[in-house]
Protein backbone atom coordinates (compact mmCIF):
# COMPACT_ATOMS: atom_id res chain seq x y z
CA UNK A 1 0.00 0.00 0.00
CA UNK A 2 0.96 3.60 -0.13
CA UNK A 3 3.57 4.57 2.41
CA UNK A 4 2.11 8.03 2.91
CA UNK A 5 0.54 7.97 6.40
CA UNK A 6 -2.18 10.34 5.25
CA UNK A 7 -3.19 8.00 2.47
CA UNK A 8 -5.60 6.15 4.72
CA UNK A 9 -7.79 9.25 5.01
CA UNK A 10 -8.46 9.49 1.30
CA UNK A 11 -12.08 9.52 0.27
CA UNK A 12 -12.96 8.01 -3.07
CA UNK A 13 -16.04 7.14 -4.97
CA UNK A 14 -17.55 3.67 -4.78
CA UNK A 15 -19.92 2.85 -7.53
CA UNK A 16 -21.55 5.36 -9.86
CA UNK A 17 -21.28 9.11 -9.66
CA UNK A 18 -24.39 10.69 -8.15
CA UNK A 19 -24.79 14.37 -8.86
CA UNK A 20 -27.46 16.72 -7.65
CA UNK A 21 -27.03 19.67 -9.92
CA UNK A 22 -23.46 20.76 -9.37
CA UNK A 23 -23.14 18.94 -6.05
CA UNK A 24 -21.41 15.55 -5.93
CA UNK A 25 -23.28 13.17 -3.61
CA UNK A 26 -21.57 9.95 -4.72
CA UNK A 27 -21.38 6.96 -2.46
CA UNK A 28 -17.83 6.85 -1.09
CA UNK A 29 -15.81 4.67 1.26
CA UNK A 30 -16.71 7.14 4.00
CA UNK A 31 -20.40 6.63 3.22
CA UNK A 32 -19.84 2.89 3.29
CA UNK A 33 -18.43 3.01 6.79
CA UNK A 34 -21.20 5.31 7.97
CA UNK A 35 -23.67 2.73 6.68
CA UNK A 36 -21.73 -0.11 8.31
CA UNK A 37 -21.50 1.68 11.64
CA UNK A 38 -25.14 2.68 11.82
CA UNK A 39 -26.21 -0.77 10.67
CA UNK A 40 -24.01 -2.36 13.32
CA UNK A 41 -25.52 -0.13 16.00
CA UNK A 42 -29.01 -1.03 14.84
CA UNK A 43 -28.24 -4.76 14.68
CA UNK A 44 -26.59 -4.90 18.09
CA UNK A 45 -29.32 -2.95 19.86
CA UNK A 46 -32.12 -4.64 18.00
CA UNK A 47 -30.76 -8.04 19.02
CA UNK A 48 -30.30 -6.71 22.53
CA UNK A 49 -33.93 -5.65 22.83
CA UNK A 50 -35.62 -8.50 21.00
CA UNK A 51 -35.97 -11.03 23.77
CA UNK A 52 -36.93 -9.84 27.19
CA UNK A 53 -35.65 -12.40 29.63
CA UNK A 54 -35.49 -11.66 33.32
CA UNK A 55 -31.89 -12.76 33.36
CA UNK A 56 -30.44 -11.12 30.25
CA UNK A 57 -28.23 -12.95 27.78
CA UNK A 58 -24.94 -11.44 26.68
CA UNK A 59 -26.17 -9.18 23.90
CA UNK A 60 -29.15 -8.04 25.94
CA UNK A 61 -26.84 -7.28 28.84
CA UNK A 62 -24.62 -5.25 26.51
CA UNK A 63 -27.58 -3.25 25.21
CA UNK A 64 -29.02 -2.66 28.66
CA UNK A 65 -25.67 -1.72 30.16
CA UNK A 66 -25.12 0.80 27.36
CA UNK A 67 -28.62 2.15 27.89
CA UNK A 68 -28.14 2.63 31.62
CA UNK A 69 -24.62 3.99 31.09
CA UNK A 70 -25.79 6.74 28.74
CA UNK A 71 -28.93 7.38 30.76
CA UNK A 72 -26.86 7.82 33.92
CA UNK A 73 -24.39 10.06 32.11
CA UNK A 74 -27.20 12.34 30.94
CA UNK A 75 -28.99 12.53 34.27
CA UNK A 76 -25.68 13.16 36.07
CA UNK A 77 -24.59 16.04 33.85
CA UNK A 78 -27.81 17.58 32.56
CA UNK A 79 -30.38 16.57 35.15
CA UNK A 80 -33.83 15.08 34.68
CA UNK A 81 -34.92 17.79 32.23
CA UNK A 82 -32.63 16.28 29.59
CA UNK A 83 -34.63 13.08 29.38
CA UNK A 84 -36.37 13.94 26.07
CA UNK A 85 -32.97 14.23 24.40
CA UNK A 86 -31.85 10.81 25.57
CA UNK A 87 -32.33 9.01 22.27
CA UNK A 88 -30.41 11.65 20.36
CA UNK A 89 -27.44 11.59 22.71
CA UNK A 90 -27.55 7.80 22.79
CA UNK A 91 -27.53 7.65 18.98
CA UNK A 92 -24.75 10.21 18.85
CA UNK A 93 -22.59 8.33 21.34
CA UNK A 94 -23.15 4.99 19.65
CA UNK A 95 -22.58 6.36 16.17
CA UNK A 96 -19.30 8.02 17.10
CA UNK A 97 -18.20 5.01 19.15
CA UNK A 98 -18.92 2.52 16.39
CA UNK A 99 -17.30 4.73 13.74
CA UNK A 100 -14.20 5.03 15.91
CA UNK A 101 -14.10 1.32 16.64
CA UNK A 102 -14.62 0.29 13.02
CA UNK A 103 -11.74 2.60 12.21
CA UNK A 104 -9.52 0.40 14.35
CA UNK A 105 -9.88 -2.51 11.93
CA UNK A 106 -6.90 -2.56 9.55
CA UNK A 107 -7.66 -1.15 6.10
CA UNK A 108 -10.95 0.24 7.39
CA UNK A 109 -11.87 3.88 6.97
CA UNK A 110 -12.38 6.07 10.02
CA UNK A 111 -15.42 8.24 9.43
CA UNK A 112 -14.72 10.44 12.43
CA UNK A 113 -11.21 11.28 11.26
CA UNK A 114 -12.73 13.76 8.84
CA UNK A 115 -13.26 17.28 10.11
CA UNK A 116 -16.30 17.79 7.94
CA UNK A 117 -18.16 14.90 9.58
CA UNK A 118 -17.39 15.91 13.15
CA UNK A 119 -18.00 19.55 12.29
CA UNK A 120 -21.45 18.83 10.94
CA UNK A 121 -22.31 16.85 14.06
CA UNK A 122 -20.92 19.57 16.34
CA UNK A 123 -22.66 22.36 14.44
CA UNK A 124 -25.94 20.51 14.57
CA UNK A 125 -25.51 20.11 18.33
CA UNK A 126 -24.51 23.76 18.68
CA UNK A 127 -27.56 25.06 16.85
CA UNK A 128 -29.82 22.55 18.52
CA UNK A 129 -28.63 23.51 21.98
CA UNK A 130 -28.88 27.23 21.21
CA UNK A 131 -32.43 26.86 19.91
CA UNK A 132 -33.43 24.81 22.95
CA UNK A 133 -31.92 27.48 25.20
CA UNK A 134 -33.85 30.28 23.52
CA UNK A 135 -37.08 28.29 23.57
CA UNK A 136 -36.72 27.48 27.26
CA UNK A 137 -35.54 30.87 28.49
CA UNK A 138 -36.35 33.36 25.71
CA UNK A 139 -33.89 36.23 25.67
CA UNK A 140 -32.99 35.32 29.23
CA UNK A 141 -30.72 32.74 27.68
CA UNK A 142 -28.33 35.60 26.92
CA UNK A 143 -27.67 35.75 30.66
CA UNK A 144 -25.42 32.78 29.99
CA UNK A 145 -22.84 35.32 28.81
CA UNK A 146 -23.07 37.42 31.96
CA UNK A 147 -21.64 35.48 34.88
CA UNK A 148 -22.84 36.63 38.30
CA UNK A 149 -20.45 38.10 40.85
CA UNK A 150 -18.16 39.81 38.33
CA UNK A 151 -17.05 43.44 38.90
CA UNK A 152 -18.88 45.82 36.56
CA UNK A 153 -15.60 47.15 35.20
CA UNK A 154 -14.62 43.73 33.92
CA UNK A 155 -18.07 42.88 32.60
CA UNK A 156 -17.61 43.96 28.93
CA UNK A 157 -14.42 41.95 28.68
CA UNK A 158 -15.95 38.90 30.35
CA UNK A 159 -19.01 39.01 28.10
CA UNK A 160 -16.83 39.14 25.00
CA UNK A 161 -14.78 36.19 26.24
CA UNK A 162 -17.91 34.23 27.08
CA UNK A 163 -19.43 34.88 23.66
CA UNK A 164 -16.25 33.80 21.92
CA UNK A 165 -16.00 30.65 24.01
CA UNK A 166 -19.64 29.87 23.29
CA UNK A 167 -19.21 30.39 19.56
CA UNK A 168 -16.06 28.28 19.48
CA UNK A 169 -17.86 25.30 20.99
CA UNK A 170 -18.61 23.58 17.68
CA UNK A 171 -15.02 24.09 16.58
CA UNK A 172 -13.50 22.71 19.77
CA UNK A 173 -15.96 19.83 19.87
CA UNK A 174 -15.35 18.81 16.27
CA UNK A 175 -11.61 19.40 16.20
CA UNK A 176 -11.09 17.41 19.40
CA UNK A 177 -12.63 14.29 17.95
CA UNK A 178 -11.22 14.66 14.45
CA UNK A 179 -7.69 15.51 15.60
CA UNK A 180 -7.58 12.65 18.09
CA UNK A 181 -8.67 10.11 15.54
CA UNK A 182 -6.44 11.44 12.79
CA UNK A 183 -3.37 11.73 14.99
CA UNK A 184 -3.76 8.24 16.38
CA UNK A 185 -4.23 6.61 13.02
CA UNK A 186 -1.39 8.56 11.47
CA UNK A 187 0.92 7.55 14.27
CA UNK A 188 0.00 3.89 13.89
CA UNK A 189 0.64 4.11 10.19
CA UNK A 190 4.03 5.77 10.78
CA UNK A 191 5.10 3.08 13.22
CA UNK A 192 3.81 0.42 10.83
CA UNK A 193 5.97 2.00 8.13
CA UNK A 194 8.98 1.85 10.47
CA UNK A 195 8.43 -1.87 10.97
CA UNK A 196 8.66 -2.41 7.23
CA UNK A 197 11.61 -0.11 6.61
CA UNK A 198 13.68 -1.37 9.55
CA UNK A 199 13.05 -4.98 8.58
CA UNK A 200 13.50 -8.15 10.62
CA UNK A 201 16.41 -6.76 12.68
CA UNK A 202 15.24 -3.36 13.85
CA UNK A 203 11.52 -3.68 13.25
CA UNK A 204 10.67 -5.21 16.60
CA UNK A 205 10.75 -1.99 18.58
CA UNK A 206 8.28 -0.09 16.34
CA UNK A 207 6.21 -3.27 16.20
CA UNK A 208 5.96 -3.18 19.99
CA UNK A 209 5.02 0.48 19.81
CA UNK A 210 2.42 -0.38 17.21
CA UNK A 211 0.89 -3.02 19.48
CA UNK A 212 0.85 -0.64 22.43
CA UNK A 213 -0.60 2.12 20.27
CA UNK A 214 -3.38 -0.18 19.12
CA UNK A 215 -4.47 -0.64 22.72
CA UNK A 216 -4.18 3.07 23.35
CA UNK A 217 -6.14 3.90 20.22
CA UNK A 218 -8.97 1.57 21.24
CA UNK A 219 -9.07 3.42 24.55
CA UNK A 220 -9.01 6.77 22.73
CA UNK A 221 -11.78 5.60 20.39
CA UNK A 222 -14.02 4.93 23.37
CA UNK A 223 -12.89 7.96 25.33
CA UNK A 224 -13.43 10.43 22.48
CA UNK A 225 -16.91 9.10 21.84
CA UNK A 226 -17.60 9.48 25.55
CA UNK A 227 -16.14 13.00 25.64
CA UNK A 228 -18.18 13.97 22.59
CA UNK A 229 -21.37 12.75 24.22
CA UNK A 230 -20.66 14.20 27.64
CA UNK A 231 -19.77 17.63 26.20
CA UNK A 232 -23.08 17.54 24.37
CA UNK A 233 -24.73 16.83 27.72
CA UNK A 234 -22.89 19.74 29.32
CA UNK A 235 -23.98 22.13 26.57
CA UNK A 236 -27.50 20.81 26.92
CA UNK A 237 -27.28 21.39 30.65
CA UNK A 238 -26.36 25.04 30.01
CA UNK A 239 -29.41 25.39 27.78
CA UNK A 240 -31.83 23.60 30.12
CA UNK A 241 -30.70 24.84 33.51
CA UNK A 242 -29.37 28.35 33.27
CA UNK A 243 -26.90 28.58 36.12
CA UNK A 244 -25.39 32.02 35.73
CA UNK B 1 -21.42 -7.61 8.14
CA UNK B 2 -18.24 -9.54 7.50
CA UNK B 3 -19.32 -10.05 3.94
CA UNK B 4 -19.70 -6.32 3.60
CA UNK B 5 -16.31 -5.80 5.14
CA UNK B 6 -14.62 -8.19 2.72
CA UNK B 7 -16.40 -6.39 -0.08
CA UNK B 8 -14.91 -3.17 1.16
CA UNK B 9 -11.47 -4.69 1.13
CA UNK B 10 -11.99 -5.83 -2.43
CA UNK B 11 -13.20 -2.39 -3.41
CA UNK B 12 -10.17 -0.86 -1.79
CA UNK B 13 -7.88 -2.93 -3.93
CA UNK B 14 -9.90 -2.28 -7.08
CA UNK B 15 -9.72 1.47 -6.59
CA UNK B 16 -6.16 1.40 -5.47
CA UNK B 17 -4.63 2.67 -8.69
CA UNK B 18 -7.35 5.28 -9.16
CA UNK B 19 -6.74 6.75 -5.71
CA UNK B 20 -3.00 6.66 -6.09
CA UNK B 21 -3.23 9.05 -8.99
CA UNK B 22 -5.63 11.35 -7.13
CA UNK B 23 -3.41 11.56 -4.06
CA UNK B 24 -1.97 15.02 -3.68
CA UNK B 25 -0.01 15.37 -0.43
CA UNK B 26 -1.35 17.26 2.61
CA UNK B 27 -4.48 16.33 4.48
CA UNK B 28 -7.22 14.66 2.49
CA UNK B 29 -9.61 15.98 5.12
CA UNK B 30 -9.20 19.49 3.74
CA UNK B 31 -9.99 18.48 0.20
CA UNK B 32 -13.57 19.70 -0.33
CA UNK B 33 -14.25 17.36 -3.22
CA UNK B 34 -16.41 14.93 -1.21
CA UNK B 35 -17.57 17.21 1.60
CA UNK B 36 -21.12 17.42 0.40
CA UNK B 37 -21.22 13.70 -0.19
CA UNK B 38 -20.02 13.10 3.35
CA UNK B 39 -22.54 15.54 4.81
CA UNK B 40 -25.32 14.01 2.75
CA UNK B 41 -24.54 10.44 3.73
CA UNK B 42 -23.92 11.38 7.34
CA UNK B 43 -27.37 12.95 7.54
CA UNK B 44 -28.97 9.94 5.86
CA UNK B 45 -27.24 7.21 7.87
CA UNK B 46 -27.30 9.00 11.20
CA UNK B 47 -30.86 10.15 10.61
CA UNK B 48 -32.16 6.69 9.79
CA UNK B 49 -30.25 5.19 12.69
CA UNK B 50 -31.56 7.85 15.05
CA UNK B 51 -35.16 7.43 13.94
CA UNK B 52 -35.07 3.64 14.14
CA UNK B 53 -33.31 3.70 17.51
CA UNK B 54 -35.62 6.26 19.07
CA UNK B 55 -38.84 4.83 17.65
CA UNK B 56 -38.27 1.09 17.82
CA UNK B 57 -35.23 -0.02 19.75
CA UNK B 58 -34.76 2.29 22.71
CA UNK B 59 -38.40 2.19 23.91
CA UNK B 60 -38.15 -1.59 23.92
CA UNK B 61 -34.96 -1.59 25.96
CA UNK B 62 -36.47 0.91 28.37
CA UNK B 63 -39.58 -1.22 28.64
CA UNK B 64 -37.49 -4.32 29.27
CA UNK B 65 -35.64 -2.52 32.04
CA UNK B 66 -38.90 -1.29 33.55
CA UNK B 67 -40.40 -4.76 33.45
CA UNK B 68 -37.36 -6.20 35.16
CA UNK B 69 -37.41 -3.47 37.80
CA UNK B 70 -41.10 -4.06 38.46
CA UNK B 71 -40.56 -7.79 38.61
CA UNK B 72 -37.72 -7.42 41.09
CA UNK B 73 -39.75 -5.04 43.25
CA UNK B 74 -42.66 -7.43 43.16
CA UNK B 75 -40.45 -10.31 44.14
CA UNK B 76 -38.95 -8.31 46.98
CA UNK B 77 -42.44 -7.45 48.19
CA UNK B 78 -43.50 -11.06 48.03
CA UNK B 79 -40.39 -12.10 49.90
CA UNK B 80 -41.08 -9.47 52.56
CA UNK B 81 -44.60 -10.78 52.95
CA UNK B 82 -43.38 -14.33 53.23
CA UNK B 83 -40.90 -13.27 55.85
CA UNK B 84 -43.56 -11.54 57.89
CA UNK B 85 -45.72 -14.60 57.61
CA UNK B 86 -42.95 -16.85 58.74
CA UNK B 87 -42.21 -14.50 61.63
CA UNK B 88 -45.82 -14.77 62.67
CA UNK B 89 -45.72 -18.52 62.36
CA UNK B 90 -42.56 -18.61 64.41
CA UNK B 91 -44.22 -16.59 67.15
CA UNK B 92 -47.23 -18.88 67.07
CA UNK B 93 -44.96 -21.83 67.32
CA UNK B 94 -43.14 -20.31 70.27
CA UNK B 95 -46.47 -19.63 71.96
CA UNK B 96 -47.55 -23.17 71.31
CA UNK B 97 -44.37 -24.56 72.76
CA UNK B 98 -44.71 -22.32 75.82
CA UNK B 99 -48.33 -23.38 76.34
CA UNK B 100 -47.56 -27.03 76.03
CA UNK B 101 -44.65 -26.65 78.39
CA UNK B 102 -46.91 -25.03 80.96
CA UNK B 103 -49.47 -27.73 80.45
CA UNK B 104 -46.88 -30.41 80.88
CA UNK B 105 -45.70 -28.74 84.07
CA UNK B 106 -49.27 -28.66 85.32
CA UNK B 107 -49.75 -32.31 84.54
CA UNK B 108 -46.52 -33.16 86.23
CA UNK B 109 -47.40 -31.17 89.33
CA UNK B 110 -50.84 -32.73 89.52
CA UNK B 111 -49.43 -36.19 89.10
CA UNK B 112 -46.85 -35.55 91.78
CA UNK B 113 -49.43 -34.27 94.21
CA UNK B 114 -51.61 -37.25 93.56
CA UNK B 115 -48.75 -39.64 94.00
CA UNK B 116 -47.67 -37.88 97.19
CA UNK B 117 -51.18 -38.12 98.51
CA UNK B 118 -51.41 -41.78 97.61
CA UNK B 119 -48.10 -42.45 99.22
CA UNK B 120 -49.18 -40.62 102.35
CA UNK B 121 -52.39 -42.58 102.51
CA UNK B 122 -50.64 -45.85 101.99
CA UNK B 123 -48.04 -44.99 104.52
CA UNK B 124 -50.69 -44.11 107.03
CA UNK B 125 -52.56 -47.32 106.53
CA UNK B 126 -49.35 -49.27 106.63
CA UNK B 127 -48.31 -47.54 109.82
CA UNK B 128 -51.65 -48.34 111.32
CA UNK B 129 -51.30 -51.96 110.34
CA UNK B 130 -47.80 -52.10 111.68
CA UNK B 131 -48.87 -50.52 114.93
CA UNK B 132 -51.64 -53.05 115.24
CA UNK B 133 -49.30 -55.90 114.54
CA UNK B 134 -46.81 -54.54 117.01
CA UNK B 135 -49.43 -54.19 119.69
CA UNK B 136 -50.71 -57.70 118.95
CA UNK B 137 -47.21 -59.05 119.15
CA UNK B 138 -46.63 -57.20 122.40
CA UNK B 139 -49.81 -58.64 123.80
CA UNK B 140 -48.80 -62.10 122.79
CA UNK B 141 -45.38 -61.61 124.31
CA UNK B 142 -47.00 -60.36 127.48
CA UNK B 143 -49.32 -63.34 127.45
CA UNK B 144 -46.47 -65.70 126.94
CA UNK B 145 -44.54 -63.98 129.71
CA UNK B 146 -47.47 -64.31 132.05
CA UNK B 147 -48.02 -67.95 131.17
CA UNK B 148 -44.40 -69.02 131.24
CA UNK B 149 -43.98 -69.54 135.08
CA UNK B 150 -46.98 -71.82 135.09
CA UNK B 151 -45.55 -73.84 132.26
CA UNK B 152 -42.12 -73.93 133.78
CA UNK B 153 -43.60 -75.16 136.97
CA UNK B 154 -45.53 -77.85 135.18
CA UNK B 155 -42.44 -78.90 133.20
CA UNK B 156 -40.32 -78.93 136.30
CA UNK B 157 -42.93 -81.01 138.17
CA UNK B 158 -43.06 -83.47 135.31
CA UNK B 159 -39.29 -83.69 134.91
CA UNK B 160 -38.76 -84.06 138.66
CA UNK B 161 -41.43 -86.80 138.89
CA UNK B 162 -39.76 -88.54 135.92
CA UNK B 163 -36.33 -88.19 137.58
CA UNK B 164 -37.56 -89.57 140.89
CA UNK B 165 -39.21 -92.46 139.18
CA UNK B 166 -36.06 -93.34 137.26
CA UNK B 167 -33.62 -92.77 140.09
CA UNK B 168 -35.57 -94.11 143.02
CA UNK B 169 -38.05 -96.27 141.25
CA UNK B 170 -40.90 -94.99 143.24
CA UNK B 171 -44.10 -93.37 142.33
CA UNK B 172 -44.44 -89.94 143.96
CA UNK B 173 -47.55 -87.94 144.31
CA UNK B 174 -47.66 -85.06 141.91
CA UNK B 175 -49.14 -82.61 144.37
CA UNK B 176 -46.28 -83.06 146.88
CA UNK B 177 -43.74 -82.50 144.08
CA UNK B 178 -45.50 -79.38 142.95
CA UNK B 179 -45.45 -78.13 146.51
CA UNK B 180 -41.70 -78.66 146.67
CA UNK B 181 -41.16 -77.00 143.25
CA UNK B 182 -43.18 -74.08 144.37
CA UNK B 183 -41.14 -73.80 147.44
CA UNK B 184 -37.83 -73.92 145.48
CA UNK B 185 -38.95 -71.46 142.87
CA UNK B 186 -40.05 -69.04 145.53
CA UNK B 187 -36.63 -69.32 147.16
CA UNK B 188 -34.81 -68.71 143.85
CA UNK B 189 -37.01 -65.82 142.99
Amino acid sequence: MASNPMYQFNVYRIGPEIKLGEVDLSFTNASLFMVISSLAVLIVFNLGSKKNSLIPNKIQLLAELSYTFVSKMISDTAGSKAKPYFSFIFSLFMFVLFCNMFGMIPYAFTVTSHIIVTFVLATFIFFGVTIIGFIKHGFGYLKLFVPSGVPVVLLPLIVIIEVISYLSRPVSLSVRLFANMMAGHTMMKVFGGFVISLGIVGGWLPLGFSVALTGLEILVAFLQAYVFAILTCIYLNDALNLHH
Amino acid sequence: MFLRFSQTLLIYFLFFSYVESAESGGMPQLNPEFWFSQIFWLIITFGIMFILLSKLVLPKISENLEVRKAQILENIEAAEKKREESDKKLKEYDQLILNSKNEAKNYFNKAREKILKDVDKKRESLEKEINEEVSNAEKEILDLKNKSPEKIRKISVETSSDLIKKLLGIEVNNSSISAIVEDVSRKTN
